[in-house]
């Protein structure tokens, strides 16, 4: 072979030669998905849109559009989704004939991501706000209107299955791990738009929510201040990431792996006997599961798959979920402060939407510009605490009534 | 090209049927979160009552 063979050989086994030579027939849609990636790169490095995960995703996303580098092979989880096929269900045909993002892929088949990721969630927050005052949690079981609303809307349009019109209205439960645990269980095809849906408004929530916090509630509401909150024992801390595990597992058996992960880590955090378990869960673990999770999502943003009306559907829909969330949060903040008479201001009631601690963080903002003096973080967060639980247990109940 | 996007094209289509049969979901999906949350302020509030400092 003379040095003109192989430069042809290089040429032709390239992802550039692919491009061009099926520009027509799909090689378009890997350069538009590759420009795509760039783009979410910008949103996450120059806009700062939720960079810890848009990163992992938007680069996984030009990985695996890359022709040629065999990354990620969607027709391998296509039969390993097709009942009947030989490889259906069958780890180890992935092992022997996927690729490096394929291998990573399995974390979230498998669910192990999202859950790992809630552990480090649990291990990061204190659900001390909550505990104090209960009936906050209210707040987080009324932020999941959108959700259902969402699931509704989708089913209605006819485009959408039962089982897709599920996993995208879980993209109003404003919580990325969850959306992506029940989206991997009910319409894979669907997860890198939904992840990028999920993620993006999460990002937004400073701008998406402010309107409809002045919209329904009064500059009266918005102006009341709350009294402290109490200071919470230690004790009552330990019993209740154990006592909800219980209840909730039991209750509704498909919470338990994000239940239970939430718990752990928030029990890790709180015995005060595993504080290097503790600094794993919330630091290095969550760490490295951020990247695998984050590069395999972008992963499934395969060209042929995510270049679809559907995806600009969901787009519609997500924004549609986390405002309709939102009202929902709010609308059970103006019903708590109405029986309170007055006690209760309103607006903690968006940071219902979980989004930890970003919406808690825009219900304070909120609250500062109707009165400089009013501080209302710490209250804000029990809401957002039960709006993470509220979400898990909304992916439960949509798993377990079509997850068969 | 543009073969492949009206291959793709979404055909909406308001279904009164799927409309009305999955309200009920809808309605049971908030009243069980409803529930389940309402056990657990419950359950916290107990947590409270014995295990608070008074």
């Amino acid at each position: 072979m003379n040095i003109g063979e192989i430069l042809l050989k290089l040429w032709n086994d390239s992802g550039f030669a692919y491009i061009f030579a099926h520009f027509a027939n799909g090689g378009w849609q890997n350069f538009v998905m590759i420009i795509i990636g760039c783009v979410l790169l910008y949103l996450a490095i120059v806009k700062k849109f939720e960079p810890l995960l848009l990163c992992g995703i938007a680069f996984g996303c030009i990985l695996t559009n890359l022709p040629g580098a065999g990354l990620y092979n969607q027709e391998l989880w296509n039969n390993f989704m097709t009942e009947g096929h030989e490889a259906y269900h069958s780890y180890g045909t992935i092992l022997k004939e996927g690729g490096l993002l394929d291998f990573f892929y399995i974390g979230v088949k498998t669910s192990i991501y999202p859950c790992l990721i809630f552990m480090g969630v649990g291990a990061m927050t204190d659900f001390g706000p909550l505990l104090s005052n209960p009936k906050n949690l209210l707040l987080g079981a009324a932020a999941q209107l959108g959700v259902f609303v969402a699931f509704f809307a989708a089913k209605a349009s006819g485009v959408f299955t039962t089982l897709e019109a599920a996993a995208i209205g879980i993209i109003g439960g404003a919580d990325g791990p969850t959306a992506i645990f029940l989206t991997s269980q009910l319409a894979p095809h669907l997860l890198g738009a939904i992840a990028v849906a999920a993620y993006s408004y999460m990002a937004l929530i400073p701008m998406i929510q402010p309107p409809f916090m002045k919209l329904l509630t009064t500059p009266e509401q918005r102006k009341i201040k709350m009294e402290q909150t109490r200071t919470v024992s230690k004790t009552e801390k330990i019993v209740f990431p154990i006592v909800v595990t219980l209840f909730v597992a039991l209750l509704l058996p498909d919470t338990a792996p994000l239940i239970g992960c939430l718990m752990l880590g928030n029990l890790l955090n709180e015995t005060g006997v595993t504080e290097r378990l503790s600094n794993t869960a919330q630091n290095a673990l969550m760490n490295i599961v951020t990247i695998l999770l984050s590069t395999s999502v972008g992963a499934t943003m395969v060209g042929s798959n995510f270049l679809t009306g559907q995806t600009l559907l969901i787009i519609v829909l997500g924004v549609v979920a986390f405002i309709l969330s939102t009202c929902g949060g709010l609308l059970g903040g103006i019903m708590l402060c109405k029986i309170t008479k007055g006690r209760v201001n309103p607006l903690i009631g968006s940071a219902g939407v979980s989004a930890v601690p970003m919406a808690a963080r825009v219900a304070n903002k909120e609250g500062q510009k109707a009165n400089p003096s009013n501080f209302l973080l710490m209250h804000a967060m029990g809401p957002n605490v039960a709006g993470v639980i509220g979400s898990a247990i909304a992916a439960g109940f949509l798993l377990s009534v079509f997850g068969g | 090209m543009m073969h492949f996007l009206s291959d793709t094209a979404v055909n909406l289509q308001f279904n009164l049927f799927a409309f009305v049969e999955n309200l009920q979901y809808m309605g049971v999906g908030m009243l069980v979160i409803f529930v389940v949350i309402g056990i657990i302020v419950g359950t916290t509030m107990l947590i409270n009552w014995l295990f608070s400092e008074k």
